[in-house]
């Protein structure tokens, strides 16, 4: 049977792993190839490496650092953050990143979601979503949580599944540094509607919390930082949990 | 130990050499056809779409070259597909070293098949030292069917070939190189072939 999937995120800013609330207020954690090893070892599915600053400052992309994760990880790992061209997810993929994923860039142009779906295939493009509930409607954010656009999270998310997506990942800004839970009802809306598998992040706090993502927020796989970071639910732990009740994992 | 990874215009090939330095093998990635023949080991990786890499495969004469090949060859992933003879993706004509189709799932369940999965029943060289129900790394929208081949299953929409072997040639639908542990004992199990 195919496996939930656990993600630890791992924010980068200068080549640091970071952890901010609320997208603010930012601490160092930690190496993150190291950490990364370390997630692996502990039974982590899969990574994501998301350089925080890339979007807006328009940094020069983090490829050494990708080569080096590429070098040192057993498992699947995507990268996020200032890819506003084919060419940089080119770079990335030949520093041997699994997949990107593609955030503000392809909300300003979605033709490149088809560009880089049709250049290197739909498993290797990750459309990450970060949106906000407002009034009762998904609203999507770019930049980083900082810019609101005409856009809403199910009609957005269909919408880059037809061009190529491979996966979304939905971010609920009103639970990511809460750890009050996930989004499980605007989750499950989209697992229902998309053909493609969903990740879910923004909220968790318990294990429970991962439970709840996969039974009623029919999550293909959970994303979380700050409980990895800090040790709070170790993965192995988590994952004994979630066997515990029922829930195929690793 | 003399690995060669081939070289072609498809992606995840760092992956695979970045595996093989962890396990302390220096492979060389070349498209060089003497090269590939003279090798001791041939791994064909391959994340992409059937009908361009084919193509680019045939114009470069590296489809005869595989099929002509003696010394044990693993193909990964679109390399298995490629292995095998037409596949769904672009109404496409492979290699031919395996006699079967390569189809696309049908939309019954997510698709691409994306995550870990167990391998059921894993049998021959390969698997030496993999226990059945280990979880592999798979990303693939197409599958080959089960049949005399197969040496490992996976169940994912229907039951397809996980991997596959015939003769001097292996295949894997999974990511070796992306499996952890398990992927890593799938590589040296070839490696020691």
């Amino acid at each position: 049977m195919l496996a939930k999937r656990i993600i630890p995120c791992l924010d980068i800013r200068d080549g640091k792993t970071v952890k901010g609330v609320n997208f603010l207020d930012i601490k160092e954690v930690g190496d993150p190839v190291e950490l990364g090893a370390k997630y692996a070892m502990d039974g982590a599915d899969e990574l994501v490496y998301l350089d925080i600053t890339a979007s807006h400052e328009k940094r020069k992309l983090f490829s050494e650092l990708v080569q080096r994760i590429a070098a040192n990880l057993n498992i699947p790992f995507s990268v996020g953050g200032g890819i506003n061209e084919l060419r940089d997810a080119d770079i990335l993929l030949s520093a041997g990143a699994d997949k990107v994923s593609v955030n503000s860039a392809v909300v300003r142009d979605p033709e490149l979601v088809d560009q880089i779906a049709r250049g290197y295939g739909s498993q290797f493009v990750i459309v990450a979503i970060d949106a906000k509930l407002e009034k009762g409607r998904w609203q999507v954010y770019i930049n980083g949580g900082r810019q609101p656009v005409s856009k809403e999270l199910f009609t957005w998310a269909r919408e880059v599944q037809e061009r190529g997506a491979g996966e979304i990942l939905f971010t609920s800004m009103n639970h990511d540094g809460t750890k009050n839970g996930f989004a499980c009802d605007a989750l499950k809306e989209l697992s229902e509607i998309l053909s493609i598998p969903v990740i879910a992040s923004g909220g968790a706090g318990t294990e429970k919390h991962f439970e709840d993502v996969f039974k009623s927020g029919k999550a293909d796989a959970a994303l979380a930082a700050s409980i990895f970071h800090y040790n709070e639910i170790p993965i192995p732990k988590l994952k004994n949990y979630l066997k515990e009740h029922h829930i195929n994992v690793r | 130990m003399d690995v060669v990874i081939i070289k072609y215009n498809a992606g995840n090939i760092r992956s695979v050499d970045f595996a093989l330095k962890r396990m302390g093998i220096e492979a060389e990635i070349t498209d060089d056809i003497q090269r590939i023949y003279a090798a001791k080991k041939v791994i064909f990786p391959g994340v992409g779409e059937a009908s361009g890499t084919m193509k680019y495969l045939m114009e470069n004469g590296l489809d005869k070259v595989l099929k002509r090949l003696s010394q044990p060859v693993l193909g990964i992933c679109l390399g298995q597909q490629l292995m095998c003879e037409w596949s769904e993706e672009g109404n496409t004509d492979c290699i031919g070293i395996f006699d079967q189709p390569v189809l696309k799932f049908p939309p019954q369940d997510k698709v691409p098949h994306m995550g870990w999965n167990q391998l059921l029943n894993p049998v021959g060289p390969l698997f030496k030292n993999v226990q059945e129900g280990a979880y592999a790394y798979f990303v693939h929208s197409y599958y080959v069917p089960v049949c005399d081949d197969t040496v490992a299953e996976c169940d994912y929409i229907n039951r397809f070939s996980a991997a596959m072997h015939k003769n001097n040639f292996y295949a894997t639908q999974f990511h070796p190189e992306k499996s952890g542990e398990t992927g890593q004992r799938v590589l040296e199990n070839f490696i020691s072939l």
